[in-house]
């Protein structure tokens, strides 16, 4: 007798992702042959499971268990999500459930911006699994281009899952940012939602020379949402991406950010905060490339964890034989305000040049008594006091942004998230 | 009125405190002196309700109130200050914004009015220029970087920001040079009149020369050996604690 081996749920989900696949080819915009190529890898790869290394500490199985279909349907006013996002000025491209909504959006004069096509770019890899069912399942996204020495000033890229359908869905939007030499750009990007969903973008983002991209996000999923997006950064000589990304809401997120600093003095800051409660589990995977000489980069990522809440930082740090100079630093900061929180922090450095500054560092701690005690002998009372120092904790990253209107919207959802929690 | 009875307290289950009697009449200051390690700061943190500090017996109240039934944070609403011995550093939290916080939330629980910021700086600044600080101070964080001076002078100016009925000042001349122990007395002197209550710890008798006592204590081992009028801080400064402590003995 022939024992068969039954498919694990991962693997029911990767074919019923397959089904939605083959029932959708003909109807899918863009390059057919990537999607073809993506297609075939994800047959015979699936989605990220336990015994890979960069998936150890991140279990995909909540989302296994959970049949997405596509947002079919009549458009979603979004009223309430629309009425919930921060007050920022500015030019907007507004995705509801991956699609772009014109009607919703108000686009930039001074940049050229293209919808309606997934721009499946050729940063992506199809050794990216979860990249590889974006290239697979893409039915749009953004493609802006900012040229040679604009500064093309703020842009908004806000998604938000309508949670209008029957069933779960999914959505895979794929953008592209380009700037041009000696361009510069703030771009914000705000994810919200309602009910159950996966959002999945793939981000492919090329700073030229000496083009500085400022990209602050806001993770403010539904409670019941997944989101795992992938950003690959692609920095050239003196360039800066400069990165802080929020993240506050799914029941499980990852980000995972890809930055490659290929030309000299290029430079990357992968900033985050994770504020995490109840069950819900969030992920800041990086990898960061020196492969130029003199290149930069700085991550200090913050989590406050309550509840049963879990938090994972990986950091991974790879210097180039040619990336002498190369200056790293890496610090994962954790305050766990319940004895059920759990942080888990991976860094890696995989150094090949010899004359090179790199370091990290990882703390982890509830708040200081001392410094309890000191607020509260001042008339602060205790749940205040908390708060007080949990926004301190914050402060190191939050601080140096220097767009108002979105640290100012941060602060308000960090203040909503902690008034949110018991502690 | 502080009044104090029989206050005995355990850190770690040892005991520091071991049955302390002192009263405080309205509108007085007291000075307690004794050596390194004989209750003056768990004394203070007993009395503003310092987690870790376990009252095992005896009682503390002020003008009646029970103040070891207290949270921290009600006892400052009730008129207490602690200028503590080693202030901490609040990296993160700017000093104006703490101060208008601690007075806004003193305010709140005397249904009194809060301050906004434009009314809350005002007042900071004035303060700030009676005690011959910089202005830059309201806009560190709090204590980081601060000199042991500077630290213990915004000790003084939160007192003076919070106006205090019963303050305690723990050490707060400790480090100082002559200039800045004058501004410190200058802070406790401008707040004295009927309804402020102060306990002066300190190690030197040199701070009464400028907050002159209504009366001196001296703590040894956790008990009151000695009180007196200012007097007894000479006596100490001559002939030192140990003779005294040897002749309570
Ligand atoms: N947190 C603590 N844990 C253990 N022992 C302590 C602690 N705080 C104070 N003590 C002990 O209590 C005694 C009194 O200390 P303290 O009140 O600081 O004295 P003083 O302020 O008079 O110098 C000392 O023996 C000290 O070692
Ligand atoms: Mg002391």
């Amino acid at each position: 007798m022939n024992a068969v081996a039954q498919p694990s749920a991962l693997q029911v989900r990767a074919q019923d992702f397959l089904a939605r696949y083959e029932g959708l080819k003909d109807r899918l915009p863009g390059d057919a042959a990537v999607r073809t190529a993506a297609a075939a890898a994800f047959a015979r790869t699936g989605l990220p499971g336990p015994r890979e290394e960069a998936w150890r500490y991140t279990s995909l199985r909540p989302l296994a268990e959970i049949g997405f279909r596509e947002p079919l349907g009549p458009l979603a006013d979004c009223a309430a999500l629309l009425a919930g996002l921060p007050a920022i000025e500015g030019p907007r491209l507004v995705f509801v459930d991956g699609r772009f909504r014109a009607d919703l959006s108000a686009v930039p004069s001074h940049v050229t911006v293209r919808t309606g096509t997934p721009a499946f770019g050729t940063l992506a890899r199809l050794d990216e699994k979860l990249v590889t069912l974006n290239t697979m399942l893409a039915e749009d996204g953004a493609t802006i281009d900012v040229a040679e020495g604009i500064d093309a000033g703020t842009l908004l890229l806000i998604s938000l899952g309508s949670g209008s359908h029957s069933h779960p869905v999914a959505f895979h939007p794929r953008h592209a940012l380009h700037l041009s030499p000696g361009a510069s750009m703030t771009l914000i990007e705000i994810a919200m939602g309602a009910g159950t969903y996966l959002h999945n973008p793939v981000t492919s983002i090329t700073v030229d020379a000496a083009a500085t991209l400022t990209h602050l996000r806001i993770q403010n999923e539904s409670p019941d949402a997944f989101h795992l997006s992938t950003v690959y950064a692609d920095v050239g000589a003196r360039g800066t991406y400069d990165s802080f990304a929020l993240t506050l809401g799914g029941r499980l997120a990852r980000m995972e950010v890809h930055a490659h600093l290929h030309g000299e003095k290029a430079a990357a800051h992968l900033n985050a905060a994770q504020l995490l409660g109840g069950n819900q589990h969030a992920d800041f995977t990086t990898v960061v490339a020196h492969d130029a000489p003199a290149t930069a980069s700085r991550q200090t990522v913050k989590n406050v964890l309550t509840g049963h809440a879990r938090g994972v930082f990986q950091g991974k740090i790879e210097v180039a034989r040619v990336a002498q100079k190369t200056d790293g630093y890496q610090m994962n900061q954790a305050l766990l305000l319940s004895p059920d929180a759990e942080i888990d922090s991976k860094p890696q450095l995989e150094i090949y040049a010899d004359d090179v500054k790199c370091s990290h560092g990882a703390t982890v701690g509830d708040l200081d008594p001392d410094q309890l005690f000191y607020l509260r002998s001042r008339g602060v009372a205790q749940a205040e006091a908390r708060s007080i120092l949990v926004r301190a904790f914050l402060s190191e990253a939050l601080d140096p942004i220097v767009h108002e209107e979105a640290r100012a919207a941060m602060e308000t959802a960090i203040t909503a998230w902690w008034e949110r929690q018991s502690v | 009125m502080l009044e104090i009875k029989g206050l005995t307290a355990t850190v770690d289950g040892k005991e520091i405190l071991k049955g302390i009697d002192l009263v405080v009449p309205q509108g007085e200051v007291h000075a307690i002196m004794g050596p390194n390690g004989s209750g003056k700061s768990t004394l203070s943190y007993v009395l503003s309700g310092r987690e870790g500090y376990e009252v095992t017996g005896g009682s503390a109240t002020y003008d009646g109130q029970d103040l070891l039934a207290l949270a921290p944070e009600e006892r400052a609403a009730a008129g207490l200050f602690l200028a503590f011995q080693y202030p901490v550093e609040l990296p993160g939290v700017g000093n104006a914004n703490f101060m208008r916080t601690a007075l806004n939330a003193v305010r709140r629980a005397r249904g009194e009015p809060e301050l906004d910021a434009v009314q809350f700086l005002k007042r900071a600044r004035a303060e700030l220029r009676r005690l011959s600080m910089a202005d830059d101070m309201l806009k560190r964080n709090v204590n980081v970087g601060f000199s042991g001076g500077e630290k213990k002078r915004n000790e003084v100016l939160q007192m003076a920001i919070l106006r205090p009925k019963l303050a305690i000042l723990d050490e707060t001349d400790s480090g100082l040079d002559i200039d800045a122990l004058k501004i410190v007395a200058e802070g406790v002197n401008a707040l004295r009149g009927p309804d402020f209550t102060a306990v002066v710890i300190t190690h030197y008798q040199r701070l009464l020369d400028h907050i002159v006592p209504d009366r001196v204590h001296v703590l040894a081992d956790g008990r009151i050996i000695r009180s007196g009028g200012p007097e007894l801080a000479h006596a100490l400064e001559a002939g030192g604690y140990a003779s005294m402590i040897a002749e309570a003995a």
